[in-house]
């Protein structure tokens, strides 16, 4: 199963740095994304697009997750040669993780 | 005291739809109106603008949002913050005005400046280094250097009774904040509730993005009516909760889920969200629907403010030179990597960097995963750094000379050449920064 099927996620971007979230569409799924989709699963899933290391933080209260990606913009939205500079379309990258 | 104030979001960025605002000053029944109008790059532009006339460089789309606003907000007793001003809010004012006294409108206009530090920066280049990558601000070709600056100076500039605050750059939740400030008593040091205030600053700020905008894929996430998408509102309350709603009638969607997304997007550390006024903990708030298109907020903190502000700088990176051509039918991508092949030949001598996509195989990640199949057309996408305007053109030059001189069947081309200005950003010690409010009238 693909990420896409019970989570959505939205992509946003500091300099050279990706942020994507990453929500259930049903809360109680919450507890299974945290044990399977971890920081190291998402970095070798995203091993092509994100050069630094990823940070994931917790936020059981509204129970969703967000990675944020160090180093993962080509240099960042203002000199990168790439069409999507921002990586606006990148939260579907994460959505296509085998689960 | 007021218990409640309803603040609505009618822009998001600079370029964002004119009528959502006009659909909130109507029909919203709001006490504050807010167009967010100012990313990263908008500033630098601005300033370019500025720098061959002295009399632009605010929002080229000012007037017509002004224009078509004015009459309601006046008559709806609905004051306006925004950051149209961008790199000129004196100037910006002063337009405002001219178009109040063409509509024969009586109003106050407070603009908010000293977020512009280029001279400090100027001075201090060699000294100062930028935040992502440590190199000294000497290294660039600085044209415009921002601070972004906090709530104080609005609700200074509130304060006064304008009708109008236009600011160039201020942090964009502090724009939502300051009216709450004002209108609450809040104090600057109130950090919790300063915090909350962030919060609901954070989730209206890119307007659309909340009410069902950058969220639709209709499968998973069906929205209706994107075409007239409803801008955000949200009631505020004194102990800093809000509820953020929509006009009735208008296209989209609140929900928790479009709430999730835009409470989470851009956050750089969800615990620690840097303000001029605060640094707000987002893993403290909770949500609950309480009715359609109705999403409760509570929680959030704060926990002190940061002692530097941060500075976005414009700076002359390069020109863009790009060229575009598609192929379709039989062997398709062979073609389009024939061309490739050809294209890279011509160009590797005269740029360091070029750069080709092969648009509806591969150009938007790096990777297409286990995606499989071959595609019926493709277009290929080439674009390559150059010092000049001439050098970038030659990209499209070469790439519209596919038509006679590449592979069969090539059609489509198109070329383009823009002047890059790159953003890089800095630490200043808010010590350094003195916000003005001056006052126009008509």
């Amino acid at each position: 199963m693909k990420l896409f099927e019970i989570a959505h996620s939205r992509a946003g971007d500091k300099g050279n740095t990706l942020m994507l979230s990453l929500i259930p569409y049903n809360e109680t799924d919450y507890p299974r994304l945290c044990s399977t989709v971890t920081a190291e699963k998402v970095k070798i899933h995203l091993k092509e697009i994100v050069q630094g290391q990823i940070i994931r933080y917790e936020l059981p209260n509204i129970s969703a997750l967000l990675f944020v990606c160090y180093n993962a913009l080509s240099g960042g939205v203002t000199t990168s040669l790439a069409l999507d500079t921002h990586g606006k379309s990148l939260s579907y990258a994460l959505l296509q993780m085998e689960i | 005291m007021k218990q409640k104030i309803r603040i609505g979001c009618g822009a998001g960025f600079s370029g964002d739809r004119t009528e959502p605002a006009v659909v909130l000053a109507e029909k919203g029944a709001l006490d504050y109106l807010v167009l967010e109008c100012l990313a990263e790059r908008t500033i630098a532009l601005a300033q370019k603008r500025k720098m061959t006339d002295a009399t632009k460089g605010y929002d080229p789309l000012l007037e017509k949002r002004i224009t078509l606003l004015l009459p309601q907000l006046i008559k709806n007793n609905t004051r306006l913050i925004t950051n149209m001003g961008a790199a000129n809010p004196v100037e910006a004012a002063k337009r405002i005005i001219e178009i109040a006294e063409n509509q024969k409108l009586k109003i106050k206009v407070a603009a908010v400046t000293g977020d512009d530090v280029l001279p400090i920066i100027n001075e201090q280049a060699a000294a100062m280094k930028e935040s992502e990558n440590n190199k000294p601000l000497s290294d660039y070709n600085i044209i415009s250097a921002n601070a972004y600056i906090g709530a104080e100076p609005i609700v200074q500039a509130l304060e006064s009774g304008a009708h109008i605050i236009i600011t160039g750059r201020v942090a964009d939740p502090s724009l939502f904040l300051a009216p709450m400030l004002h209108e609450f008593g809040w104090k600057n040091n109130d950090y919790d509730l300063l915090g909350k205030g962030t919060v609901t600053g954070h989730l209206l700020e890119c307007a659309g993005q909340v009410t069902g905008g950058y969220f639709a894929d209709d499968v998973m996430k069906k929205v209706e009516g994107l075409d007239k998408l409803g801008h955000p509102f949200a009631d505020i309350y004194m102990d800093g909760s809000s509820i953020i709603g929509k006009v009735d009638g208008t296209g989209g969607v609140v929900n928790l889920q479009t709430v999730k997304e835009q409470l989470l997007y851009e956050v750089m550390n969800p615990q620690e969200y840097y303000t001029p006024d605060v640094i707000a903990d987002f893993t403290t708030v909770h949500l609950k629907e309480v009715g359609v298109d109705q999403v409760y907020i509570t929680g959030g903190t704060g926990a002190g403010k940061p002692s530097a502000f941060k500075v976005s700088l414009g700076y002359k990176a390069f020109y863009l030179g790009e060229g575009e051509i598609s192929y379709a039918g039989a062997a398709a991508y062979k073609r389009a990597q024939l061309a490739a092949v050809i294209i890279r030949k011509r160009l590797e001598l005269h740029f360091k960097e070029i750069r080709i996509d092969f648009i509806g195989v591969q150009s938007m990640h790096k990777s297409t995963f286990d995606h499989q199949g071959e595609p019926y057309e493709v277009r290929l996408r080439v674009a390559a750094k150059a010092r000049n305007q001439e050098d970038a053109a030659l990209v499209g030059e070469e790439v519209e000379a596919l038509y006679t001189n590449g592979p069969a069947g090539g059609g489509g081309a198109r070329k383009y050449v823009h002047e890059v200005i790159g953003i890089v950003s800095t630490l200043i010690d808010r010590n350094s920064i003195f916000p003005q409010v001056t006052i126009f009238e008509s």
